[in-house]
């Protein structure tokens, strides 16, 4: 058949079309093109589901990295990369009292490269808990949680008690020795709530200690039940929340006017750029955000020159790509050298002694070692609401954004953080040195030990030391350094005397090396 | 019927609750009770009718020559046996503080997870453990004891 002229420009149509094919894609995927120019950085970052989480542009103040430390972004990081290699273990790993610890020992011993993998995860696991709350002490070192960000505060609270969930959860699925008596521990706590329904004699009526127990196991004892409800609150529930309150956590920065500042943060800056920074806007308007005049609050830069930002496509991105790069380094560097232990197989008939839950629940284990209801849920529950209230009690709005809370509170929180530090050390000494009151009166009841024993006594004695530093201080905001920096310092000694100082029956030796043999 | 007109509004100014709105935010109530009243009813879900446990009921064979006031435990059993003149009796060894088992001594009982000290008779004598450790109830035939894991009986409580 012979072709027809107009069959013949069809057919070069065709042919320039497919030509045009992959740049066509390329286009329809990235409308603007490379951010080369202020209009198209702009666009770089809102033309960006994901990107757009961020402001267009961003503050010097918070490109400082004095601000952040990194430490949030080092927390979302390491939560990246727990989430890929939590993924590519959940191809061999089999939730199964039968199956598991052999699935774990495959990962470690036959699957090419799966011991690496697995040990990024655990160290990744680590860092992020190390990140999180190093980026909670610096928020409230800046004073970050003040006014409009009280709800951010509160939804970082949040973020912690998943991201510890989320190690709990995990720590039981190897199925080992380890694994199951620290469960069995925890699962226990959650049931401690009985120590004082006991004592009442309420148990028969009112029981939400056994009730938080079997919701956690599913069952009366660790076993098939409580592994599948551990893996899927590790590998689905927990994953989804944190996801998911990562974005509001992301998303409220920038609706609150970016990080914190201190007020004359402009004056403080340079008045320009250093020279050497590329790029800066240079076509911007002198007033940006139309949208303002209907957004409520303070949005960045409303009446402000946009001379003390800079585009967010390159400065923050890259600043964040590089801490992320910097935590796989790190993850991978620790992996490399330090592997990810597993025990013997479970054993429900021999308990592991020391049975040593992950190293930032230790600190908890010490003081459940008095009371579990006090130690396990009592204290961390007072706790919480305590750093929830913080940002509702100190209204003042002096030295916010510097670090310390301005001058005069460096000297506050060496002074507490001594005292966070020196308590609980003295507490510890006289329980280990002369025990106490059950074995001085056998009979005593169980309420008195629970209230008044060494953490409960800590507690008192840190909140007395706030008091006292609000009155001398005539600020809330004394009192909540001290309290925040005394729990910091009480959280550090009692996980290092459970990590380094307790040996078999949870007794006091100075080194490992003096552990009795068994 | 006239229509006055309404006084013009900003905007941004809320507008007042008329009464087209009463229908819609009656069905957006009667929705959310809807959604609540669903999600209550699967919130009994994580708790199952019949627990996967095992049965806590068991027999076993006490040794021929256990000596008197020395602790039998029966294999995979949180429980220790005794056997003396005056009968059998059990005491469960899972310690009341937070589930470790405990280890029958010379003196009593003694935990490995937080150092709680038991005396013979399952009384606390040490540690941070809340009550003593349960005596259970046993059944004696012949050689055979049947132990009930579930059910406690008064401290001294020994049958023949
Ligand atoms: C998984 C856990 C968390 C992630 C991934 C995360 C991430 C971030 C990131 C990326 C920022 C931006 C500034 C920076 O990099 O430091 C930030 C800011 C902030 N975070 Fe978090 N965070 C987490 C947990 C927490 C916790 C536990 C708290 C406190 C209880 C908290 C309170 C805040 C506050 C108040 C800000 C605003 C800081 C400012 O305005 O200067 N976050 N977070
Ligand atoms: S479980 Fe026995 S002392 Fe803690």
């Amino acid at each position: 058949m012979r072709a027809s002229p107009g069959g013949r420009a069809a057919l070069a149509e065709f042919r320039a079309n497919l030509k045009a094919a992959p740049r066509r894609l390329y286009e329809s995927a990235f409308r603007s093109g490379a951010p080369t120019t202020d209009r198209s950085r702009s666009t770089f970052v809102f033309g960006n589901v994901f990107l757009h989480l961020h402001a267009v542009r961003t503050h010097r103040w918070s490109l400082r990295w004095t601000t952040t430390l990194g430490l949030g972004v080092m927390s979302a990081s390491a939560f990246l990369i727990t989430l890929v290699t939590g993924v590519m273990l959940m191809f061999y790993y089999k939730p199964s009292p039968d199956l598991a610890y052999q699935s774990i020992k495959d990962i470690h011993f036959v699957v090419p490269t799966g011991r690496l993998i697995r040990n990024i995860h655990r160290w990744a696991a680590n860092v992020m808990v190390v990140a999180v709350i190093l980026h909670m002490a610096r928020a409230f070192y800046t004073s970050a949680y003040r006014s409009p960000r009280e709800y951010n505060w509160l939804i970082g609270l949040l973020l912690l008690v998943v991201t510890l969930g989320l190690s709990f959860t995990g720590y039981l699925l190897p199925w080992d020795q380890l694994a199951y008596w620290a469960i069995t521990i925890g699962a226990n706590i959650a049931q401690s709530p009985r120590e004082l329904t006991d004592a009442l004699g309420v148990t028969g009526l009112f029981d939400p200690g056994g009730f938080q127990r079997l919701l956690l196991l599913g069952s009366d004892v660790v076993g098939q039940e409580a592994l599948i409800r551990f893996y899927l609150l590790h590998v689905m529930i927990l994953p989804l929340a944190l996801a998911a309150l990562a974005a509001v956590h992301f998303w409220r920065i920038r609706k609150d006017g970016g990080l914190t500042r201190p007020a004359d943060a402009d004056a403080r800056l340079a008045r320009e750029p250093a020279a050497d920074t590329y790029p800066v806007f240079t076509e911007a308007p002198l007033r940006t955000y139309h949208l303002a005049a209907v957004v409520r609050g303070r949005t960045p830069a409303v009446n402000d020159g946009p001379e003390h930002t800079l585009p967010s496509m390159p400065h923050l991105f890259y600043a964040e790509l590089g801490v992320l790069m910097l935590t796989l380094l790190v993850c991978v560097a620790l992996a490399l050298v330090s592997d990810a232990p597993l025990k013997e197989l479970a054993n429900p008939s021999v308990p592991e002694n020391p049975a040593k839950a992950p190293w930032y629940f230790l600190g908890l284990q010490e003081m459940v070692a008095f009371s579990a209801f006090m130690g396990g849920m009592g204290i961390p529950l007072i706790v919480l609401l305590g750093l929830a209230l913080i940002p509702f009690l100190d209204r003042e709005t002096s030295a916010t954004g510097e670090w310390w809370g301005g001058p005069g509170g460096w000297p506050l929180v060496k002074r507490s953080a001594l005292v966070g530090l020196a308590a609980p050390v003295a507490i510890e000494a006289f329980a280990i040195r002369f025990g106490w009151l059950r074995e001085w009166f056998p009979a005593i009841p169980q309420l008195v030990v629970t209230a008044v024993n060494p953490a409960t006594l800590l507690t008192a004695a840190y909140a007395a030391y706030s008091v006292w530093c609000i009155r001398r201080h005539q600020s809330a905001r004394a009192g909540a350094l001290a309290l925040f920096t005394c729990f910091l310092g009480g959280f550090v000694v009692l996980t290092a005397i459970g990590t380094y100082f307790r040996g078999p029956n949870w007794v006091f030796y100075w080194s490992p090396a003096d552990w009795p043999t068994h | 019927m006239t229509v006055t007109p309404k006084p013009s509004r900003s905007r941004l100014d809320a507008e007042p609750v008329s009464r087209r709105d009463w229908l819609g935010l009656t069905s957006l109530g009667v929705t959310a009770g809807a959604l609540l009243f669903g999600l209550v009813g699967l919130l009994r879900l994580p708790k199952a009718a019949v627990l996967s446990s095992p049965s806590k009921k068991f027999r076993v064979a006490l040794p021929e020559g256990l000596p008197a006031g020395e602790a039998f435990v029966p294999p995979g059993r949180a429980v220790a046996v005794f056997r003396d003149a005056r009968g059998v009796h059990a005491i469960s060894i899972t310690c009341t503080h937070l589930g470790c088992l405990v280890k029958p001594t010379a003196a009593g009982f003694e935990c490995p997870c937080h150092g709680s000290r038991f005396a013979a008779d399952g009384s606390v004598t040490k540690g941070p453990a809340p009550r003593p450790l349960p005596w259970l109830k046993v059944s004696v035939s012949g050689s055979e004891v049947t132990i009930d894991e579930g059910t406690a009986v008064a401290s001294g409580t020994k049958e023949v």
